[in-house]
């Protein structure tokens, strides 16, 4: 589980984030949504160690952050971002092996886990010796989803995974996820500004403006009852089909 | 460490003499006859032709890089001792003792700095003198640049007689001869030995004020010679006049004969000498100046990528060093490769090595690779986007792994370019190796430019060109290879 308390950042002196306090109980989903600039990816860079906040604390499954335990920490923290964040030059395999090598994992422990996840994750054992310039938007992603999961993580952290796929993709993968993030169950954060999406896969929702929590609900909390005239603009501003 | 082990390797045939000898003609066969005259008694010697200018050579003399060297009074005392005349010849030997140096008596010519003009536009200005030259402010001047700084040359020349002309640009001296005839410039500075005062007609003009001091011949020594070798030096004294340097000049310049033959014949006629000259094949030759060119960019681009790859990554990461780095190999690369040259001779003899030959011309090449190097190095790293190394970060890469299996993979395009520039590059840079006597293809293009010989220029340059480009494709198939087919365009 994820508890994030009372963490504020400045970016040169400019509030990025107030005061923000949150959790996570595994095996449940949070999505945090906001606009650009809401501080929703700074507070995920922060829970996995790129930033620093200016003060606040982050436990990861009741054990404190710190810079000392940081890169233990961070094999329990499946990362995963907009197209995977592949490394080019590597292929779908090696981007995956490189952190079975770094965890010293034994090979037969490794392949027998890229199975699994293959079938976990619905990506075809032919495509798995290809480079990143060779697969579509949807594969690289299920790639990078295979790498964050290798290790089982406690934690999985996507920041707006689905930004780069075409609507049918990301239909079919917001699926996918939702039976995935069942399957794992770890705590998952979710970075979107994906309203639908949100509701879709997360049981919380948190609605963050200018690095404060405008609300935190379900979904359908969100949209019965906005605490503020921001919430209510937000939730209203997704068009439904005519 | 390995950079002083391959230096030394290259200083350890120094055990003959080295005779030294600059870059002009006269200097050359001077050099050549000297050498070939102490072979011929027994006493080994080589010949380091045609090295950069006075200084060079003085400072190769007194830290022992060559042993003998052809030079002229005038330019001893102004350039070296600097003594102001009147001296006597036993002032600047004593002057001489003080630095371990000892020098012949007159070899029996005089070869002074005179300002040579076409004739005819001479006589149509009716300039017969230096004094005259004030009246034509606008002629158009071409010195060479030892001429155009030293203080017995233009500057002094100038102050004395209150010339009024402006020169910035130095010419080399060979092509200055070409300008003259063909009316680019019209006043150049000459030695009054030379053969194309002669083959072009020029007007030298009086020193009506006796500005120019005395330049008489002689060869400077080490006292420390075995004095064998210094008596076989002093055989020569007396023994070259005037008319005798003119028309070996002109044999070498006019008429295209080898130095090496032209002086033989000169031991043989006028000492009854019988020294040996070995002359190679052009193919020999071409594969002595690859082989020795190749060495030179190899070792010097070998060493530039061990150094520079590192200070490119340690550039990249650290801001502050970073412009420091980038900034000093900046630096480097605008000093002139022959001030550069002549610098390093000081520390090189400090570090045990030789200042004349490989040592300095594999250090000046290593400094000018640096700069592409380092630079490439560092923006292929700046340029590894932000998101990849976030994400390296947090899937808890080690700085290991980081820096070998995706830091160095990614920007290895870019450090290739850069190390392929820096291949290019050298191999144009070598060829000014000859100037220290190096060597390589550099040797029959100063050699050419020198005798005014277009095959002997082509012979330099046109395998140079081809090494460039050689290099330039085994980069581009070395970089298929080496770089992951994920990253090249397909």
């Amino acid at each position: 589980m994820i508890e994030v308390k009372n963490i504020t950042k400045n970016f040169n002196g400019a509030p990025v984030l107030k005061n923000l306090s949150f959790s996570i109980e595994s095996g449940k989903v949070l999505g945090l949504l906001g606009l650009s600039g809401s501080g929703k990816t700074t507070a995920l860079k922060i829970i996995c160690g790129l930033h620093q906040p200016q003060s606040g604390e982050i436990f990861l499954n009741k054990e404190k952050v710190s810079l000392k335990n940081l890169t233990q920490l961070r094999k329990q923290i499946g990362y995963v971002i907009q197209d995977g964040g592949l490394f080019p030059h590597l292929t779908a395999k090696q981007n995956i092996e490189l952190v079975a090598n770094e965890a010293k994992m034994p090979i037969k422990e490794f392949n027998q886990r890229l199975e699994e996840l293959l079938v976990l994750c619905k990506f075809s054992p032919s495509l798995i010796g290809k480079y990143p310039k060779n697969l579509s938007g949807g594969q690289r992603q299920r790639v990078g989803i295979m790498r964050a999961l290798l290790l089982k993580p406690k934690i999985l952290l996507l920041d707006e995974p689905m930004g780069a796929l075409d609507p049918i993709t990301r239909f079919s993968m917001q699926n996918e996820l939702k039976d995935l993030f069942t399957k794992v169950g770890c705590s998952v954060l979710l970075v979107t500004h994906d309203l639908n999406e949100a509701g879709y896969l997360c049981d919380e929702i948190i609605l963050l403006n200018a690095g404060v929590i405008e609300q935190q609900g379900t979904m359908n909390e969100l949209l019965a009852n906005p605490l503020s005239d921001f919430v209510s603009t937000f939730t209203r501003s997704q068009r439904p089909l005519q | 460490m390995k950079l002083s082990f391959l230096l030394i390797l290259f200083s350890l045939s120094a055990q003959a003499i080295t005779v030294g000898s600059k870059k002009f003609t006269e200097s050359v066969i001077l050099g050549e006859i000297t050498t070939q005259l102490l072979n011929a008694k027994n006493i080994s010697s080589t010949h380091q032709r045609e090295l950069g200018g006075t200084q060079l050579l003085w400072n190769a003399l007194i830290h022992n890089n060559i042993q003998a060297y052809p030079e002229y009074t005038g330019t001893l005392a102004k350039e070296v001792l600097k003594i102001s005349p009147p001296y006597t010849f036993d002032q600047l030997e004593s002057s001489l003792k003080k630095f371990g140096i000892g020098m012949t008596r007159p070899l029996g010519f005089q070869n002074t700095y005179a300002l040579g003009m076409k004739r005819s536009k001479a006589q149509s200005l009716g300039i017969q003198k230096i004094s005259d030259l004030k009246k034509h402010p606008d002629l158009k001047l071409g010195f060479g640049e030892e001429f155009k700084n030293r203080p017995d040359g233009w500057p002094g020349l100038k102050q004395y007689y209150r010339l009024p002309h402006l020169f910035q640009n130095a010419l080399d001296h060979d092509i200055a001869y070409r300008a003259l005839n063909n009316d680019d410039i019209h006043l150049m500075d000459v030695y009054t030995t030379d053969a194309e005062i002669a083959y072009y007609d020029i007007q030298v003009l009086k020193d009506d004020l006796t500005f120019f001091p005395e330049y008489q011949a002689i060869l400077l020594y080490r006292l420390d010679l075995p004095s064998e070798a210094s008596q076989v030096l002093h055989l020569l004294s007396g023994k070259i006049n005037e008319q005798i340097m003119i028309s070996l000049n002109k044999k070498v310049k006019i008429d295209s004969l080898n130095d090496k033959k032209v002086a033989h014949q000169f031991l043989k006629k006028s000492l009854n000498i019988q020294s040996q000259v070995k002359s190679l094949g052009l193919m020999q030759r071409l594969w002595h100046s690859t082989l020795s060119h190749l060495s030179l960019v190899c070792f010097s681009l070998i060493l530039a990528i061990i150094v520079a790859i590192p200070l490119g990554i340690l550039a990249s990461k650290y801001h502050k060093v970073g412009s420091i780095i980038l900034s000093t190999t900046g630096i480097i690369q605008t000093i002139p490769a022959l001030a550069l040259l002549v610098i390093m001779i000081e520390p090189l003899n400090w570090l045990g090595l030789s200042g004349i030959g490989k040592p300095p011309a594999l250090v000046a090449l290593f400094l000018y690779s640096l700069l592409p190097i380092v630079r490439n190095t560092h923006s292929g790293f700046r340029q590894i986007p932000q998101h990849l190394q976030e994400t390296s970060y947090v899937l808890g890469l080690g700085i290991k792994t980081r820096l070998l299996k995706i830091e160095l993979p990614l920007a290895l395009p870019s450090i290739l370019s850069g190390i392929k520039t820096s291949a290019v590059l050298n191999i144009g840079f070598a060829t000014l190796g000859a100037l220290v006597g190096a060597g390589g293809f550099g040797q029959p293009i100063l050699t050419g430019i020198r005798l005014d010989d277009y095959s002997l220029i082509l012979e330099g340059a046109i395998p140079a060109a081809m090494m460039a480009i050689v290099a330039q494709l085994s980069f581009e198939a070395l970089e298929k290879l080496l770089v992951s087919k994920g990253l090249q365009s397909s």
